[in-house]
């Protein structure tokens, strides 16, 4: 793209039917 | 919704539903505005128009390249769409705590929300060991199947009663083992005590450690004298360096507190850099009219200086000499679930505080308000006060109108509700000065990522 530089894409999902794994800090 | 910012000589565009950060230039900016005029649709014909006769003939092709990253979901991204039994595996569960190992402190730091360590009791007092079994006994239990959990030693300063630091840390060791769970132990400490065996104690056993330094000697000083009234930096610092050449390359925090006695902390967090290289420097909490609180009209000079030092650590890396800043630390590629970002840290419904009575409180910051007190460890079997505890439940993202229409709230989680407290006298709001700082970091984040 000539006027846009994409640094990083999309990191924020959510897929249904997914739910917390309950165990981050 | 599209966050459009200038940094220094750059534009950015960061879509705050997708995570998605991109860099523009004049004539893109101009044309991401217009979508944004238009909620994120493509602008009519006679717009276009408009748009080419002041930037020329490259808007057209600028617009499908726009209309092609809204297509990838990188721009202009839907609202997530999450429901509460998403949030959790089962239900929430109490998984990590605060365990005040002491209520003392050999330090009288005039802006301590512990008030010195005694927490506004008037009474100085030490957490016993049968006291924490209960307390790591009822973590254990309330967590329910997950596995990790995380124990906090605090104060108070925790080093005053070392005999019962490594006591409990034998005791979560033999639990963990026979429970099958891994508790993650933490340290907070002034670092006075800090001596060549506990340095190796607590590198041994402890997976992070927060050291409490404010940076330059005169800014610590002013701010952390002794209970003689003395300055404390010469005793600490010397500590801080030996304990960090041990450590490795294990966790660590030198953190320090800003107060508007010096919104110049660029300087300190260098000065910090000189002793180590993970550092955070927190703006103070405190309550108007105490001289060294943060004020509104702070503001701007607290964004130069966080634009400063990000351009300070951009230097640094350039010279082959980096140091982390803990609020600029932010990963695009590989960061938290949806389900986190929207719950925060837990409050009153996943984390607690005990003090060395056995009290249970939502967080450290809610200690001595009798009103938050949830339980007690020593009142068997324990039960957790579903009055108190409610609130608690409803500190969501979604929960909080302020936060909904919000670029940063995927990032900073709905902030504190001890802030919230402390400035609207109810949990379930934000503290906008709390806000403004938190965005302008993130910005200064997402700038570094460039």
């Amino acid at each position: 793209m000539k006027h846009i530089q994409t640094i990083s894409e999309a990191c924020i999902h959510v897929s249904a039917g997914q739910s917390a794994c309950g165990e981050c800090q | 919704m599209v966050h459009l910012f200038k940094f220094q000589n750059d534009t950015l565009a960061f879509d705050s539903e997708s995570g998605a950060l991109h860099k523009l230039d004049a004539l893109s900016a101009a044309v991401i505005e217009s979508y944004i005029e238009h909620e994120g649709q493509h602008p009519g014909e006679t717009e276009i128009q408009q748009l080419e006769a002041s930037l020329g003939p490259d808007v057209r092709e600028c617009c499908n390249d726009i209309d092609e990253l809204i297509a990838r979901g990188d721009l202009f991204a839907a609202a997530k769409s999450i429901t509460p039994d998403q949030l959790y595996p089962d239900q929430p569960r109490i998984k990590s705590m605060c365990l005040h190992i002491c209520h003392d402190c050999n330090l009288r730091c005039e802006y301590c929300f512990a008030s010195t360590g005694d927490f506004g009791t008037g009474h100085r007092t030490m957490l016993d060991a049968e006291t924490g079994y209960k307390a790591i006994d009822f973590l254990i239990e309330a967590s329910g199947p997950r596995r990790n959990l995380d124990i906090d030693f605090f104060g108070g300063e925790p080093l005053l009663n070392w005999p019962v630091v490594v006591d409990l840390v034998d005791y979560c060791e033999k639990r963990g083992a026979e429970t099958g769970k891994i508790l993650r132990l933490t340290m907070t400490t002034n670092g006075v005590l800090l001596d060549e065996e506990k340095s190796r104690f607590i590198n041994q056993h402890f997976k992070n450690v927060v050291l409490s330094l404010d940076g330059r000697p005169d800014v610590h000083d002013r701010m952390r004298p002794d209970a003689g009234g003395k300055g404390s930096y010469q005793r600490i610092a010397p500590h801080f360096k030996d304990f960090i050449a041990m450590r490795g390359d294990r966790d660590y925090y030198l953190r320090g507190t800003f107060t508007r006695h010096n919104l110049d902390f660029t300087g300190d967090v260098l000065h910090l850099a000189s002793l180590g290289k993970q550092l955070s420097m927190e703006p103070v909490v405190a309550p108007a009219g105490v001289g060294y609180e943060i004020r509104p009209e702070d503001l701007p000079a607290i964004e130069a200086e966080y634009e400063k030092l990000a351009m300070e650590i951009r230097q640094a890396k350039a010279k082959g000499e980096p140091f982390n800043f803990f609020h600029f630390m932010l990963d695009l590629s590989h960061g938290p679930c949806a389900f986190k970002r929207i719950k925060g840290c837990g409050v009153g419904i996943e984390y607690i505080a005990v003090t060395p009575e056995g009290d249970i409180y939502p967080c450290h910051q809610f200690v001595g308000e009798p009103e938050y007190r949830m339980g007690n460890v020593h009142n068997q079997p324990v039960q957790i006060d579903p009055v108190v505890q409610l609130p608690f439940y409803s500190l969501l993202v979604p929960d909080k109108a302020e936060c909904s229409q919000c670029w940063a709230k995927y990032f900073c989680s709905g902030g504190c509700a001890a802030n919230s407290l402390h400035v609207n006298g109810h949990v379930n709001g934000v503290d906008p000065i709390s806000c403004q700082l938190q965005k302008k970091r993130l910005e200064c984040a997402l700038w570094l990522k460039t």
